[in-house]
Formats: structure tokens, C-alpha cells, sequence
């Protein structure tokens, strides 16, 4: 089948793009904050949410909350829309690599 | 045959949630796929769509309910504090590992590393179940979305598996015990 017989998309790719960039926010900013708290004292307080958990709770909630955010944002904007998905890939899948390696304790260390 | 309590939430949250999860995202992986790229008769597709949406909410459900266990019950235990001239650190698993310079690193590595990236999985797979519930069929015709889709869903699949990984380690080398202690059966002394 070549693209000329493929089927016109019904649904915008907004959504799920709004949704797939939001997801990769909400991971760079859990391991910018996690970064963040080992980086500093002062910081690493501030994100004990919940004693028994430690600094992890304010890492966590942190990052779920912007993802969320995000998200509803990007959905109100984009929802209905079609986006540039290529560009929007690119970046998600970006962030998402950047987040697995700043969460990477030998990493965290050298920086 | 007795478990603690501990032992419990930590057969739960790496046997009854995150094993259960890895396994499901292989399948995920391939079930996705093979959905999005086949072109299969239209009843067909409908009930394939159907289970694959609820099989996607199970794995959101099973994703969560890991991290969950594990930020909010079991990783208190593993990082309380040993009260000062404690010799027997079984109890303290953290404590423990710090101790010896041969198992530091499951926790300077592990554990540091696990406690963030298992949240990817729970993000990533969330992300996946709202697009797949959203487009379902659909998504044949978004061919740059379902390859951002996959991509996630392997993602996913490799949080959960470093994560499960230096759980299965820490657990053997320092496992959460002690709390109150739950009788499964009584055997027979032989």
C-alpha cells in the first residue's frame, strides 16, 4: 500500500502528541528535580514532603503534578489540532534518553 | 509456614506488581505492533482493540500500584534509621549495605538509580493506555504517533526492568524483614 491509499487519520494527532511530549516533561523534570536534590541541601529538604519517604516524595510529586499540569495544558491547546508529530517525537523520545541518563548515579556524580 | 509483614508488601510490590508488569510489557510490545501494523478483518479488530484496551489499563494499574508500594511502604523500611550502637543491622537495610564496602553499591547504584527510574514506567505506560484508548484503530493511520508509542512502551518495559533488577539484588543481599508475623499454614513436625 503506498501513502496515497492510506486511510485519512479520523482523530488529530494532537492528543496524543500533547499527551506523549507531557509524559516526557514529567520524566525530565523528575530527574532534573531528583538531580537537583543531590545536588543541594537546601533543596534536598525542601522535598520532604513525607518523612518516611525523604527527599523521594517531593521528586515524585513534584515531577507527577508538572506532568499532569503540563498535559492539560498541551491537550486544551493541541487536543483538537494537528500538530507537527515528527518534531514532537523527536523531542519526547530526547528527554525521555536525557531522563534515564540524569537519573544515572555515575552520571549525577560527574556533573 | 510464616511471612512477615514486610516480606509480604515486598512479595507484592516485586512479585504481584513488578514481575506481573514486565511480563506484561513484552507482550504489550508485541500485541501493540502487531495490532497497529495488521490488517485484520474489521470484527476481528474490534475485539482485539477491546481486550488490548483493557490489558493497557491493567498494566497502569499494576505500574502504579509497584511504585506506590514501593516509594510508600517498603522503601520506609528499607532507609529507617539504625538508632546509635545498633550492631545487628538485619533490620536496616540500608544501614546495611552501607556498612561493607562489598554491598555499597547496591545501594550508591541500585537503589539510588531504581527509586527514579521505576517512575518512568508508570508515566510512560499511562501515556500509552490514554492514546491507545483515545485513537485505537485509529492509530494505523498515525504512523509517527504509534512509533512514539512503542518507543515509550519499550521505555517503560526497560525502567521497569532496571528497576527490577536491582530490586531482585538488594532483596538478596539486604531484604526488607521483621514486623508483625503472618501464620500462612501450620505443618506437621515430622
Amino acid at each position: 500500500m503506498n501513502n496515497s491509499d492510506m486511510p485519512v487519520p479520523v482523530i488529530a494527532n494532537g492528543s496524543g502528541a500533547a499527551a506523549m511530549l507531557a509524559a516526557a516533561i514529567g520524566s525530565f523534570v523528575l530527574a532534573v528535580t531528583a538531580f537537583a536534590g543531590d545536588k543541594s541541601v537546601l533543596i534536598k529538604s525542601s522535598l520532604n514532603f513525607y518523612r518516611p519517604t525523604g527527599p523521594l516524595s517531593g521528586v515524585t510529586t513534584v515531577a507527577i503534578l508538572v506532568w499532569l499540569l503540563t498535559w492539560g495544558l498541551l491537550e486544551w491547546r493541541w487536543g483538537k489540532r494537528t500538530v507537527a508529530i515528527t518534531r514532537i517525537n523527536a523531542v519526547s523520545l530526547a528527554l525521555l534518553v536525557l531522563s534515564v541518563l540524569l537519573t544515572f548515579p555515575p552520571i549525577v556524580d560527574l556533573l | 509456614m510464616e511471612i512477615t509483614l514486610r516480606s509480604f508488601w515486598t512479595l507484592m510490590h516485586g512479585m504481584g506488581f513488578g514481575a506481573l508488569y514486565l511480563l506484561a510489557c513484552s507482550g504489550a510490545l508485541i500485541e501493540l505492533y502487531r495490532f497497529v501494523t495488521s490488517f485484520a478483518q474489521a470484527g476481528e479488530t474490534a475485539r482485539d482493540e477491546r481486550f488490548l484496551k483493557i490489558y493497557l489499563i491493567a498494566m497502569v494499574v499494576l505500574a502504579w500500584s509497584a511504585v506506590l508500594t514501593g516509594a510508600y511502604v517498603i522503601y520506609p523500611w528499607y532507609r529507617a534509621a539504625s538508632p546509635p550502637g545498633t550492631k545487628d543491622l538485619a533490620l536496616f537495610p540500608q544501614r546495611l549495605l552501607m556498612s561493607s564496602p562489598s554491598t555499597a553499591g547496591w545501594h550508591s547504584l541500585g537503589m539510588e538509580w531504581k527509586e527514579h527510574i521505576a517512575w518512568f514506567a508508570p508515566i510512560s505506560i499511562t501515556m500509552v493506555a490514554f492514546v491507545f484508548l483515545k485513537y485505537g484503530r485509529d492509530l494505523k493511520n498515525h504512523k509517527q504517533l504509534r512509533t512514539g508509542v512503542l518507543a515509550f512502551v519499550l521505555a517503560s518495559f526497560v525502567s521497569a526492568g532496571v528497576a527490577g533488577f536491582f530490586g531482585a539484588m538488594l532483596d538478596k543481599y539486604a531484604p526488607v524483614q521483621g514486623g508483625q508475623t503472618i501464620t500462612v499454614s501450620k505443618g506437621e513436625r515430622k
